[in-house]
């Protein structure tokens, strides 16, 4: 059985290992292209958001490359994520190819139905107790991949010869792709950090602050949002984001400014009272945060027709005045190309280093 | 003087109207609703609401527009879920509608945005009618004889609507008794017009589709005319249920049309970028292509759509349908 999986972010480092060691064949999907775009647009409905897109397109390219089963998620709403799936299904069924998505509701929801998916999963000969140490190791190796990819865009503001942290991420990475003991997995975590830290830096400055909120897709995805995290680490911006696929760098390691976790449905009160999918309510409490931690803007990034996305944007003018910071919102689709992103950052950037001039002269004033 | 209420005549309006117009006016209560959609509530709405929303969102806000100077009070109920059935709620904007508003318009009247979630209990209904009551002062029997006459309105307007009459014609019959129902004779050809309340029964915003259809000889069924058993009888041939209430309405109407094979054709009514259609839109199409190769086509409707596209469109589809008859 040849296996595969959709590509989001850095995180196929620990899923191509997971798959491994059950010892199926791995399909690694390539990173979303033109071609994957274009096979998506092709077969999705008109109005289907980009995640949706890039994802059909990733199991059409990996069908071409003889993958057999997709593992997916699935999703309880209202968040139309939930449904993917069943609608990939439909339509890679319509196409004719013979291929299966399997794809894990969140055990909450249906105790029986994950069961009977993980046992699908797992080898016949397999105990069950060697199968959940495997998956615990796949996910310490997602959780560290997360660690690296932060450590990469803290550092990346203040390093002197640009491109050198990218270039050390890489390294890292490597290293870690290569890792298949729980030891080695801490090992090359290690040495990760080490190669990251090494990186000549110059913290004389006070970079801008900025903090990515929106989408999980869209966020995570740098092919999807043009790499815009290492695009404004680059321009000498520090940006933090707010969603990561393990929670564990937010939790474990130290941010700057940040006073620890607090619960996002609260800070969303009074502006948004309800759940509404997706990650809409995510998004105005995370602006609130970074209000609160004293950032200088926040970039909010929704694919297009994101219903989620669309109504925090309408709640978010509300949020930025009466939490006094500038929020723009890029909404992203198969149209939206690499220039254009460019330099509505740039003139974010341009914005937000004008008002810290400002608010400083005010403060010398008073 | 009494308080006045406003209720906008879009979204849940056709859904649930006669239930919260009887259930105000037995309270003491003015209930003042804006006028049918036209161009200056669609202005209004399109210059009020954030861009990339979807029209009914616009002219939600032109509603708003419309009548929120004329009101001590705006009621836009918070609908969360109706049934139990997988994991149903509503469409997102159905869950933010309040705050979106709050967000967006200025020189806002107070807002009741009374929470609807009926799974909570079996009198869950009757303890959001005494929440709402309380509010008002009102006694408890008041609010029980409020809440009693007001389901009664709802089931005669869904009476009503299952025997074929459109919204708006069902609404006014409930105001003033005369019958102006013009469904075409029986052996014409019959469609299935699938899609959301607010935008099968609003004649301004789907430029008057069903009325076209009708004078152009086709019978229109609707997903309200069906009951609500007929409906769930089919919910179990979805794999997994859809999130949306309405979206599994639709759904689940366009499996009793595609299998019982009762209408010539369907037309899916959607609007521009609204996010649950995209999902149940191309689900119909690959259905209908499976069951039988039901003639299919879909409508997408925004602020900018002009009515002859549409004429064209389905005098096309009309004319198909009559010849695919012709030929059995």
């Amino acid at each position: 059985m040849k296996l595969t999986f959709p590509h989001m972010g850095y995180s196929y480092v620990a899923f191509k290992m997971l798959i491994e060691d059950l010892g199926y064949e791995v399909v690694v999907p390539p990173e979303p292209s033109k071609r994957t775009m274009d096979l998506g647009v092709r077969y999705s409905p008109e109005f289907s958001c980009i995640p949706f897109k890039v994802l059909l397109g990733t199991f059409l390219e990996t069908i071409e490359m003889g993958a057999e089963v997709g593992i997916s998620s699935g999703g309880v709403g209202p968040c139309r994520a939930g449904y993917y799936s069943i609608m990939q299904q439909k339509i890679i069924n319509e196409l004719g190819h013979d291929f299966k998505i399997l794809s894990f509701e969140p055990p909450q929801s249906n105790y029986l139905d994950f069961i009977k998916k993980l046992w699908m999963i797992k080898p016949k000969r397999m105990s069950w107790r060697t199968f959940i140490q495997l998956i615990k190791k796949g996910y310490k190796k997602l959780e560290i991949t997360d660690e690296i990819e932060f450590l990469m865009y803290r550092y990346m503001p203040y390093e002197i010869n640009k491109g050198d942290t990218a270039k050390a991420f890489k390294t890292a990475l490597d290293m870690l792709d290569e890792a298949q003991t729980v030891d080695d997995i801490e090992d090359a975590r290690w040495e990760g950090i080490k190669v990251l830290a090494k990186v000549p830096q110059d913290r004389s400055q006070t970079p801008l602050k900025i903090g990515i909120i929106g989408e999980i897709y869209v966020v995570l995805e740098h092919a999807v949002n043009f790499c815009i995290q290492k695009n404004l680490g680059e321009m000498g911006v520090y940006t933090d984001r707010s969603i990561w696929l393990t929670s564990y760098a937010e939790k474990n390691v130290f941010v700057e400014g940040r006073e620890g976790e607090r619960d996002v449905f609260q800070m969303a009160h009074p502006y948004l009272n309800e759940m509404i999918g997706g990650h809409g309510i995510n998004s105005i409490g995370e602006i609130v945060i970074y209000a609160k931690d004293g950032y200088d803007g926040v970039i909010q990034l929704a694919p297009f027709s994101c219903i989620p996305e669309i109504m925090a944007k309408g709640i978010v003018p509300r949020v930025s005045r009466e939490e006094g910071i500038p929020v723009m919102t890029v909404f992203i689709d198969e149209q939206t190309a690499a220039a254009g992103l460019v330099t509505r950052l740039e003139a974010f950037i341009d914005l937000l280093k004008r008002r810290r001039e400002q608010n400083a002269d005010k403060r010398q004033l008073a | 003087m009494p308080v006045r209420i406003g209720i906008p005549r879009y979204l849940s309006y056709f859904s649930f109207y006669p239930l919260w117009k009887t259930f105000f006016e037995e309270l003491g209560a003015d209930v003042i609703t804006s006028p049918p959609t036209n161009q200056q509530i669609l202005n209004a709405g399109v210059a009020e609401a954030v861009n990339d929303a979807c029209i009914p969102i616009k002219l939600y806000h032109g509603h708003i527009m419309e009548i929120k100077d004329q009101v001590d009070m705006l009621f836009v109920p918070r609908l969360v879920k109706l049934r139990k059935l997988g994991t149903e709620t509503f469409c997102p904007k159905f869950l933010a509608l309040p705050d979106l508003l709050r967000a967006t318009i200025k020189n806002l009247p107070e807002l009741l945005d009374t929470r609807v979630d009926l799974t909570k209990g079996r009198f869950e209904l009757f303890h959001i009618a005494r929440d709402i009551g309380e509010r008002f002062g009102a006694s408890l029997t008041t609010i029980t004889r409020a809440y009693y006459l007001a389901c009664r309105a709802l089931r005669r307007y869904n009476r009503l609507l299952r025997n074929g009459m459109l919204a708006n014609d069902a609404l006014e019959y409930m105001e003033t008794g005369c019958k102006k129902s013009q469904q075409v004779d029986r052996d014409a050809l019959s469609i299935a017009v699938i899609g959301y309340p607010y935008l099968v029964y609003d004649p301004y915003a789907n430029m008057d589709i069903v009325k076209k259809l009708n004078e152009s000889g086709a019978r229109v069924h609707t997903v309200e005319m069906l009951t609500p058993r007929q409906l769930l009888r089919e919910a179990k041939k979805m794999p997994k249920q859809m999130f949306w209430y309405y979206s599994n309405r639709a759904m689940h109407g366009a499996y009793h049309y595609l299998g019982r094979k009762r209408v010539d054709g369907i037309i899916h009514i959607s609007a521009f970028i609204c996010g649950p259609d995209a999902m149940l839109g191309r689900f119909m199409e690959i259905e209908a292509k499976e069951w039988g190769h039901m003639p299919f086509m879909t409508l997408s409707i925004d602020e900018e759509t002009g009515s002859g596209g549409v004429d064209t469109r389905l005098e096309a589809f009309v004319d198909m349908l009559k010849r695919r008859g012709g030929q059995k």
